[in-house]
């Protein structure tokens, strides 16, 4: 049977649709999909996010080693109370996941990872931890909630009280704060402001009735992906995965290529495509006529196949579709997407398509 | 889930609902359970007028958040008008599946008699309520 959250039963009573995610039952919405999306970039939206995978690194100078090793961006960056996004790889730089290292000071290192990539994930980590003598510890005892929107905080005063709240609104983007049983991160996948917070599992029923309760509105993981994809942000598993790099996934920026004697798994096959001259671009799209764009859909330069779509959709913000798409480099700022045996245009754009509600592209 | 299955309409496994207009054409749209199974719906690809087309044929698409779903024409006949309303609001057809959501009609000399009628049509709906993740409705995309 697949796993539950412990909001399992909120979601049933809310009428969700369930759908199986990654080995998780989990809202794919409550009733509409845009208007939960409109709810998060107008107002405020909660998401259960409990599936992720959350990892412990206790003792923070042989995990700091450890994660530097780890990941192909660098914890050196981080001090306490700091997050930064990574992606893990393999020797041949292909992505394993992405994911949120957290630094939490003499507490260790957090890391939120994917769910439907957590065996992988830890099968991968856990030979090297050994190898470095580091202990780490899964959290599932630890439930995740997304608070996002502009009044995402606003409505938050409520539930965590004037004096936690003001202590979140200092917070800067990629920030973290811990109280007594709250772990509250100013991150999420939206585009929109808002937090992340994970409390223990037994006390995440009432976190989230009193969340509703202030008017946040329950936004299933449908909503979520549009969101994310008008953000620009990469989904595992479509947008980039164990046969490609950071570098041909618009995710070369998360790279700490400096200092250049740091050691990382698939830096030597990174370098390598990076001297070679990497091959592809990542871009994104926008669909000049109605119709929608979906994932695995064919790019073409005129008459040459230049790649492929690898997240599509129709934004409910922007009314038309959009995707993010592989295409190879020096492609135009023209395209056509073939839909349905049909060939329609495309305008090639930089992502994000939204941020904070607006439009960034016409 | 419940969904509203009219008596008075006609049905086919693959969730379409024909209307008998008095003209001798037929309507035809997608069911409430189709819609409700799609999510909200935001492209609507319609045929052709005069465009002649075959039972079980694929004559429009239906996209939703999700997914793209095609629309079978219910019997033989010809497109003799279809829902120009839909390319500004697909989502008549969440709101309104058997009124402002009609797809198009259909000049026919078929009989309706083969047509599923409501009390068969809402066993099929009521079979995929159990596993809501089958549609009958075959090439839905990822």
């Amino acid at each position: 049977m697949a796993n539950r959250t412990p909001l399992y039963p909120r979601h049933a009573a809310l009428g969700a649709k369930l759908v199986d995610f990654g080995g998780w039952k989990m809202p794919l919405h409550y009733g509409s999909q845009i208007g939960e999306h409109h709810q998060a970039r107008r107002a405020a939206g909660v998401f259960d996010v409990s599936h992720m995978t959350v990892v412990d690194f206790p003792d923070p100078t042989p995990s700091r080693i450890l994660l530097r090793y780890l990941l192909a961006n660098d914890v050196a960056r981080l001090y306490p109370g700091k997050a930064l996004y990574t992606c893990l790889l393999n020797e041949a730089g292909g992505v394993i996941d992405d994911l949120i290292a957290y630094d939490r000071g003499a507490a260790g290192y957090r890391l939120v990872l994917n769910a439907a990539t957590r065996d992988q994930d830890l099968a991968w980590i856990a030979p090297v931890a050994e190898r470095f003598g580091v202990t780490w510890r899964e959290r599932d005892d630890l439930a995740m909630l997304a608070v996002q929107g502009p009044e995402a905080l606003a409505k938050l005063d409520a539930v965590l009280g004037a004096e936690v709240l003001t202590a979140v609104r200092a917070l800067q983007p990629f920030h973290v704060l811990e109280t007594e049983d709250l772990f509250i991160a100013r991150t999420g996948y939206t585009g929109e402001d808002g937090v992340e917070i994970l409390p223990p599992a037994a006390e995440a029923p009432t976190l989230w009735d009193r969340i509703l309760a202030a008017g946040v509105a329950p936004c299933g993981l449908g909503a979520r992906d549009t969101l994310r994809l008008e953000a620009g942000m990469n989904l595992y598993g479509s947008d980039m995965d164990e046969t490609t790099t950071p570098l041909v996934s618009g995710l070369g920026w998360t790279v700490a290529w400096e200092p250049a004697d740091r050691d990382f798994i698939g830096r030597a096959a990174l370098e390598q495509q990076r001297a070679a001259g990497v091959p592809q671009a990542f871009v994104g799209l926008v669909l000049e006529t109605r119709g929608v764009l979906r994932n695995h859909q064919t790019v073409y330069d005129g008459d040459r196949e230049i790649g492929q779509i690898t997240s599509g959709a129709f934004s409910p913000t922007l009314n038309r579709a959009i995707a993010l798409a592989r295409v190879a480099t020096g492609a135009g700022e023209r395209c056509y997407v073939e839909i349905r045996d049909k060939r329609l245009p495309a305008r090639v754009v930089k992502p994000p398509f939204v941020r904070h509600g607006r439009a960034l592209i016409e | 889930m419940s969904s509203h299955i009219p008596a008075d309409l006609r049905y086919t496994e693959s969730h379409e609902w024909v209307r008998a207009n008095d003209d001798g054409t037929v309507t035809v749209g997608i069911t409430d359970h189709a819609q409700h199974l799609l999510g909200d719906l935001v492209f609507v690809e319609i045929p052709e007028i005069g465009r002649p087309v075959a039972a079980a044929e694929s004559c429009a698409v239906v996209e939703s958040v999700k997914a793209a779903s095609d629309v079978f024409s219910p019997l033989d006949g010809v497109i003799v008008e279809v829902n120009e309303a839909l390319g500004d609001d697909p989502e008549l057809i969440n709101h309104d599946p058997y009124g402002e959501g009609w797809i198009f009609r259909l000049k026919t000399s078929a009989s309706l008699e083969n047509l599923l009628e409501a009390a068969a049509y809402e066993a099929i709906a009521l079979a995929e309520d159990e596993d809501e993740s089958s549609l009958a409705n075959p090439r839905l995309a990822d």
